[in-house]
């Protein structure tokens, strides 16, 4: 698998997640800059980091949705390429319309930095086959703005299509039903608010996230 | 001509920094406000001079950009 990471003024995980793509992947991993209108050719997926693109003016993720680079990451996803948000990456995912919902300020204004517990809701992607069903793992967070708003249409739909891929055992933000992550129609772009790129070797202190990044690299072996 | 755009949260969207205002006021003593809701104001400095084509354009900016739909209502004033 090839692999990219999109990097704003203010992404602050990039790294983090390219050196995640490397471990799974044995291959390097492109740096794309925001300004960039085209991808690199040949990339299998797309990550879009965490951090505080453009210092989160307007709301977090909205000028970042505008940059030359997203135009082509819309591109690449509707045309059936991977993409994988995290943290200010969902954020981004969202203002897209990649992803539907919203995320809000956490409902108890506090910025959490901590662990959480999350379950494995949904197999159906290339993010998730390489858990178990049900499957509880830990990951970190570090956000202000992860409380993910679902009408109650929105979340009929996302629980008849299983696409809740992940939810917190104990909800650390208000987020409607637990959600803690969500995917596309077509189970090829997740957007989350855990980060499972801090926690991928054991020098972190746990490796519940490179499960994801294993499952993701294997799932593009066998295509 | 100028333009200001109001955004303001949906009705039933939690507004938790709006729900902290009200917690202040209380605590300052100001007693009956049932309910504080927290929104922006943006000016935009427009060339256009032309009212209704300004508005038209400052309406696909809310669309695209300076509202979430999702969650956001915004009204548009022209001065």
């Amino acid at each position: 698998m090839r692999a990219g990471v999109i990097v704003f003024p203010g992404s602050n995980c990039d790294r983090d997640l390219a050196l995640a793509l490397e471990r799974a992947t044995g291959r390097p991993t492109r740096m794309i800059w925001h300004k960039d209108h085209d991808l690199p050719q040949g990339l299998d997926l797309i990550a879009i980091p965490g951090g505080f693109s453009f210092g989160d003016y307007l709301r977090c993720g909205a000028i970042a949705a505008t940059a030359p680079i997203m135009r082509a990451v819309v591109e690449f996803a509707k045309t059936g390429g991977h993409v994988l948000g995290v943290c200010n990456g969902f954020q981004v995912l969202i203002e897209t319309s990649l992803l539907p919902g919203a995320l809000l300020r956490n409902a108890n204004l506090k910025f959490v930095c901590r662990d959480v517990a999350l379950k494995v809701e949904s197999r159906k992607s290339s993010f998730t086959e390489k858990f178990l069903q049900g499957q509880e793992v830990t990951f970190p967070v570090a956000h202000h703005d992860g409380n993910y708003f679902a009408s109650a249409e929105l979340l009929e739909r996302l629980e008849g299509e299983n696409r809740i891929a992940f939810r917190y055992r104990d909800n650390p933000n208000g987020s409607t039903a637990d959600i803690a992550g969500v995917l596309s129609e077509n189970g090829r772009v997740l957007g989350m608010m855990p980060h499972p790129e801090r926690l991928d070797q054991p020098e972190l202190g746990g490796t519940d996230g490179a499960i994801l990044f294993e499952g993701l690299a294997e799932a593009h072996l066998a295509v | 001509m100028k333009a200001r755009v109001f955004v303001t949260l949906k009705n039933g969207v939690l507004d938790p920094q709006g729900e902290a205002v009200r917690h202040a006021l209380g605590s300052l003593g100001f007693d009956g406000v049932s309910g504080v809701r927290q929104g922006k104001v943006i000016e935009l400095d427009l060339t256009e001079t032309d009212a209704t084509r300004a508005e038209a354009h400052v309406t696909e900016m809310c669309e695209k950009l300076l509202a979430n739909t999702v969650i956001e209502n915004y009204r548009v004033e022209l001065l």
